[in-house]
């Protein structure tokens, strides 16, 4: 039983290394898949402090509506470009029906409010689109599909597909370009100043609505890219929300305020995963993947409570 | 009381001097109540260009809701507000930030995790005016201005002696520089008025003495005009040019320090009185 538990599963990854990677890679592709998720939800917990439950619902919506207008006969490109205008329109929306007669509501009151908003947009996009599942338009958006094989070692095999590199590189990109927006730009250090003091960032001028608005904006184009990519390893159906909630356990690891955080976060879920239900999966009857996260995040949560990157918790007494 | 006696004497000596100057901000008859507390029951004064004008009261007198509804943090249910002339109901923060009235508050409220020059700099963000789509596409420009932004930054950083701090986050640093930084944020918005929420509340008198010195030196130096609160009763009579006094939400005395020092009603409010 020990020697299954502690030595097997490292025997088998010095046996079958072309395994082991292939394992790493999916981890990796997984890993980034979540971080872009969790980056959602810290880009709007950061400028407001809310929790936003309907982050996960966003991902299936912008997927679903990118989708749902190329059926209907727009061009591909056309349809992506009108989705980016609609999650404007929506975050435009949130800012004005749900943030701005909510502000200075207790936390608690605006999580309620975007689990309301979630419910909205289920049923909205349902009675637009349908509520059946849907197949990404990856080929007309001129993502790769296929996959190549490289050759390891004497008789192994790496099999990688080329969504899932197209997957990385888009949210490498993404996270860089919004690191570039919020570290270097006016704008940047607006949002740094609503989410440090809002009295203060309101003294100097500081529009609290114009920040939630492009923080909203900015979180739905993620989602945008979540529902594009998820949507293309799968397909696009509510069901996707589930994974959104994957999001969590990523937040609690990486801290609910860092974008570095929500990244090494997600890649630590990522990998822990793969590597857990495959190496040791077989150990419980499998099908681990879909709690060892909560676990993994659980056990963090005991030594570091906020989070490997959040900002450190100290009341003065 | 001693220590302000040499900035006594620069201080312009109350009604003949700010007759004749120009109104910026009036309100009048304003009410504030939340719920069934009333905060502020029908005040009406005027703060005059280039003055510095005080507002003392005991504590919970309304001295505070009174700046939040000059910087629009609160909306008064009854009476009207003109600032340069024009009169509203009611400011947003937003409005009055972008013209031009900058504050302090009692309690500090600085962004803690930025550092005394961002700090600062945030000041700057009305001034900015390159939009953020700009930022991103082409930075020539942007650049361009946030440097010129910066060398404003700096004279004030220089101006109050802060330049040891530049780097420092402020959520480190001692009360009193924490307040001096604040005050920085403030002027970096060139404001027509400075709305100052008890700039020296917990100083020493060294820090005090520094404090006052930086308000005379506003004051004089770039014709801001100044509104504070303020406990420290020989702070008040020596910066302030006119005082108004409230009271249980009540304006109860106004006009020179020496005559409202004298007012009956106003001994009586801080002293108490037997009924």
């Amino acid at each position: 039983m020990l020697y299954d538990i502690f030595i097997d599963p490292f025997v088998q990854m010095y046996d079958m290394p072309d395994f082991f990677l292939q394992v790493l890679w999916e981890g990796f592709v997984a890993g980034i898949l979540y971080a872009l998720i969790a980056l959602g939800f810290v880009l709007i917990f950061k400028a407001s402090g809310v929790f936003n439950f309907a982050q996960g619902i966003m991902v299936v919506f912008a997927g679903l509506t990118l989708v749902g207008l190329n059926e209907n006969g727009v061009p591909a490109y056309l349809a992506l470009a009108l989705t980016i205008a609609a999650m404007g329109i929506l975050a435009y929306g949130v800012e004005r029906v749900v943030m701005r007669p909510l502000v200075n509501q207790p936390d608690i009151i605006l999580l309620m409010a975007t689990i309301g908003l979630t419910y909205f947009l289920i049923g909205f996009g349902e009675f637009v689109f349908g509520g059946e599942p849907k197949q990404m338009i990856t080929e007309e958006l001129g993502l790769p599909t296929g996959s190549t094989a490289f050759e390891f070692g004497e008789r192994g095999l790496v099999i990688l597909q080329h969504i899932d590199i197209a997957a990385a590189v888009i949210a490498v990109l993404m996270v860089a370009a919004l690191g570039i927006f919020f570290n270097k730009t006016r704008i940047g250090r607006a949002l740094r100043a609503v989410a440090d003091d809002h009295q203060a960032a309101l003294s100097v001028g500081i529009s609290l609505n114009q920040i939630w608005a492009i923080v909203w904006f900015a979180a739905g184009l993620v989602a945008l890219a979540t529902g594009i990519m998820w949507g293309a390893r799968s397909d696009v159906s509510f069901a996707l929300e589930i994974v959104a909630f994957k999001a969590l356990p990523v937040l609690i690891l990486g801290g609910f305020t860092s974008i570095p955080g929500a990244i090494v976060g997600g890649l630590i879920i990522g990998f822990g995963e793969k590597i857990g239900e495959l190496y040791w999966g077989g150990l419980v009857g499998g099908g681990i993947e879909s709690w060892l996260a909560y676990i993994i995040a659980l056990i963090f949560l005991l030594f570091r409570p906020q989070g490997l990157f959040g900002e450190r918790i100290i009341e003065r007494v | 009381m001693n220590a302000f006696a040499t900035d006594m004497t620069a201080a312009p000596d109350g009604v003949s001097e700010t007759a004749h100057r120009e109104e910026l901000l009036r309100v009048d008859n304003v009410s504030l109540s939340f719920g069934g507390v009333k905060a502020i029951t029908d005040i009406s004064f005027d703060i005059l260009k280039g003055e510095i004008r005080a507002i003392i009261g005991p504590n919970g007198a309304g001295k505070t809701s009174m700046l939040n509804v000059i910087n629009g943090f609160y909306h008064p249910q009854e009476g009207t507000i003109t600032w340069r002339g024009k009169e509203r109901r009611k400011m947003k923060p937003y409005e009055a930030a972008s013209q031009g009235i900058a504050r302090t508050f009692q309690n500090v409220a600085l962004f803690k995790g930025m550092t005394t020059l961002d700090n600062i700099m945030s000041g700057r963000s009305l001034k900015m005016h390159r939009s953020f789509f700009w930022q991103v596409i082409w930075r020539g420009p942007a650049e361009r201005e946030e440097i010129e932004h910066r060398r404003k930054v700096e004279d004030i950083i220089d101006f109050l002696e802060i330049q040891a701090i530049r780097k420092t986050p402020v959520g480190r640093l001692p009360y009193g520089l924490q307040k001096r930084v604040e005050l920085g944020r403030a002027l970096a918005m060139e404001p027509d008025l400075l709305l100052l929420d008890e700039p020296m509340a917990g100083m020493n008198l060294e820090e005090k003495e520094d404090m006052s010195r930086f308000i005379l030196d506003v004051n004089q130096e770039f014709g801001t005009t100044i509104a504070l609160i303020e406990h420290d009763m020989g702070v008040v009579m020596d910066l302030s040019d006119r005082v108004v006094v409230l009271d249980y939400g009540k304006k109860i005395a106004d006009g020179p320090p020496e005559e409202v020092q004298a007012n009956q009603n106003v001994i009586d409010a801080y002293l108490g009185v037997s009924h």
